[in-house]
């Protein structure tokens, strides 16, 4: 067997991510045919073969960052000068179940993939497997037309064998549909197999391979990894490219709200009538932010190198949890939206994102933001600036407290916890506290009419 | 030293790019031509890489269709960019064999590249540690993506020189991305040819190689 390796592609690269498979298990590839893909750094690279055979063992899966020099996959030299049959001769050959064991821990440090041909003794073992393998084995072939990304994303995650699928689109080409119902017809038919059960399954494993689900053996891997969506890293990127830019602080305030209650609690059935769409509480808390930020236009500026830019219109962004991710779609002008407006925007907003029926430009533009984690019971949090805003206000969880009154009586009041996280390279704690005591002020002498 | 040619195609739709680039790539490796340097410009066009997911092309398709951009599939690795008139596409067909075995260090020396010619315009840029591409304290200017085969370039960088900026925001999803800027947007008055004409002296300096201007063969016109 003739170990693959993970290549090393420069002097102060380290490790590389196996992008795509050129091969699959079981096939047959020629020395110095492309075999395998690997990321580092933007630049994608296709790896040859280091010697002629049938690639045996696939040890890295698509997407996993290995270290340099680990192998990545093994190769059974078809003994001599055999040049051998070419790819269609080939996949009549079985195709392994890719062999999960983890990756051996330190291969031998070489320049270059090893290409030494090794001893014979390889070569009886690999005819002995081939003989003893049923003939009608799945193999893994060539698939009809260009594959979409879509459709590969879905055999990944599904670990599926595309030359099964029969295609239905144009020039034979594999769509969306085909691998759902290629799906929904494994997974009926990995039912009936487990109900027609034991004898039959012993005698064709190979044949049952790509057709039951992968089934965790009992000492199960302690792991598992998983690639990043897109979202997930541009997220990811975003976060801290944001606490690298700006000097977070946030300062909390405590507001009273009991008084955006009783009056949501009035006005929530008829509200919902009249437009459709119940009222929440964070129409108040954009209302009272946008006024604000009218009067303290520093905290609705933005950093451009050693300027300010202030913005002379409102626009803020309200964050959106979305089911894997976060997404930040702007009201536009909020400041010259009524409740109603701005309860209507965000219906519309947050439907609409987590529908991904947004518009480019809905999601850009935004001077300020709002992130409501009181709606999922935190108390007070410490969120990250959205870029290039300089302040993001957070709400926290509406909840009702004794509350010593200016009276001195001690009396149940609704109250939240406002944080605003703010840039101090532009603002001090100082205005960043004004700020937020207006929004308070605004919330709690509440007097503007909402129907 | 070694011999670059280099010439300029002026507007080229993006799947024929790809196609002259792979059938020079087959050349260079069969070492029937020398390096090689291509500056181009695409069409609206928006391409998806190895890895790329759909869903973020965020605009929908019928807003794509109306601006005239064109979506296609490339065997560039990473994900969803954007390629428009206004920005110089630099393709480099280089055997790293002859140059240096590293593929950071070729990533690197193309940013030195670009980060040399935007200095002759007096736009300052520089490098973003952990990020590919270049950079102005306003966004990102320079895209870089490549692919390689058997030590043999393709694809390479782009370069926003007047490029209309609006169009990044089909593909940009949350907004979550760093803003991108361009040359002109950074106060520089010229075109592409000129931002060629200083790429091409940098790329000698760097490479350290001959630049040679090629002829317009068939197959360049193609």
């Amino acid at each position: 067997m003739i170990d693959v390796i993970m290549p090393q592609m420069g002097e102060s690269i380290t490790e590389g991510t196996l992008t795509r498979w050129l091969k699959q298990a079981g096939d047959r590839v020629e020395r110095d045919e492309p075999l395998f893909e690997i990321s580092t750094d933007k630049v994608d690279t296709e790896i040859p073969a280091p010697a002629a055979g049938v690639l045996k063992e696939v040890l890295v899966k698509e997407g996993d960052t290995v270290a340099i020099n680990t192998v990545v996959a093994r190769i059974e030299e078809e003994g001599g000068a055999a040049a051998g049959p070419k790819a269609e001769e080939a996949e009549t050959a079985p195709a392994e179940p890719a062999v999960t064991v983890p990756a051996a821990a330190e291969a031998p440090a070489a320049e270059a993939p090893a290409s030494e041909p090794q001893a014979p003794a390889a070569v009886a073992e690999a005819k002995a497997v081939e003989a003893g393998a049923p003939p009608e084995a799945p193999a893994r072939g060539e698939v009809k037309g260009p594959i979409s990304p879509l459709v590969r994303r879905l055999a990944r995650e599904h670990n599926l064998d595309l030359s099964l699928i029969k295609g239905t689109g144009a020039g034979g080409r594999i769509t969306k549909q085909d691998v759902e119902a290629y799906l929904a017809e494994r997974k009926a038919a990995s039912m009936g197999a487990a109900r027609a059960a034991a004898p039959a399954a012993e005698a064709a494993p190979a044949a049952g391979v790509e057709k039951v689900e992968p089934v965790e053996p009992a000492g199960a891997p302690k792991i598992r990894v998983e690639a990043m969506s897109t979202m997930r890293q541009k997220i990811a990127e975003h976060m801290v490219y944001s606490k690298r830019t700006s000097a977070h602080v946030t300062t909390v305030h405590r507001a009273d709200v009991t008084k955006i209650v009783k009056l949501r609690n009035a006005l929530k059935g008829q509200f919902q009538e009249r437009y459709g769409f119940s009222l929440t509480y964070m129409p108040f808390f954009t209302r009272a932010a946008a006024q604000a930020l009218r009067e303290f236009p520093l905290v609705n500026a933005s950093i451009d190198g050693t300027n300010i830019v202030y913005h002379n219109e409102i626009h803020i962004g309200i964050a959106v949890a979305l089911d894997n991710g976060l997404i930040v779609p702007v009201i536009r002008h909020a400041d010259a939206l009524s409740i109603v407006g701005l309860q209507r925007a965000i219906v519309d907003l947050a439907g609409r994102a987590r529908a991904k029926k947004l518009k480019p430009d809905e999601v850009q533009g935004g001077t300020f933001s709002i992130t409501n984690f009181g709606s999922f019971g935190s108390l007070f949090a410490t969120p990250v600036i959205n870029q290039p805003n300089v302040a993001i206000l957070g709400v926290g969880a509406i909840t009702k407290e004794p509350v010593v009154t200016a009276d001195d009586a001690i009396a149940i009041r609704s109250v939240c916890f406002l944080s605003l996280t703010f840039d101090h390279r532009l603002i001090d704690g100082a205005l960043a506290d004004q700020f937020t005591s207006r929004v308070k002020e605004i919330l709690e002498d509440w007097d503007e009419k909402v129907l | 030293m070694r011999r670059c040619e280099y010439r300029e195609l002026g507007r080229v739709r993006y799947r024929q790019a790809c196609e002259l680039q792979r059938r020079l790539v087959e050349r260079r490796k069969a070492q029937e031509i020398p390096d090689q340097l291509l500056f181009l410009e695409h069409p609206h066009v928006i391409t998806l890489g190895r890895n790329a997911q759909p869903e973020n092309i965020v605009a929908e398709e019928d807003v794509l269709r109306r601006a005239g951009v064109e979506v296609c599939e490339t065997d560039r690795g990473g994900d969803v960019t954007y390629h428009g008139p206004g920005q110089l596409i630099g393709y480099p067909i280089l055997d790293l064999g002859a140059w240096k075995r590293d593929v950071a260090a070729y990533v690197g020396a193309l940013e030195e590249t670009i980060i040399g010619a935007l200095a002759e315009f007096g736009v300052a840029a520089h490098r973003e540690p952990g990020m590919r591409g270049v950079w102005t304290k306003n966004g990102k200017i320079a895209a870089i993506g490549v692919h390689i085969s058997r030590w043999v370039t393709s694809h390479g960088f782009a370069l926003n020189v007047t490029t209309d900026l609006d169009y990044f925001r089909f593909i940009v999803p949350c907004g979550l991305t760093k803003p991108v800027t361009s040359m002109e947007r950074e106060g520089a008055q010229t075109g592409c040819s000129d931002v060629a004409a200083a790429l091409v002296r940098h790329f000698g300096r760097v490479f350290e190689c001959e630049m040679v201007l090629g002829e317009r063969t068939e197959e360049m016109a193609s």
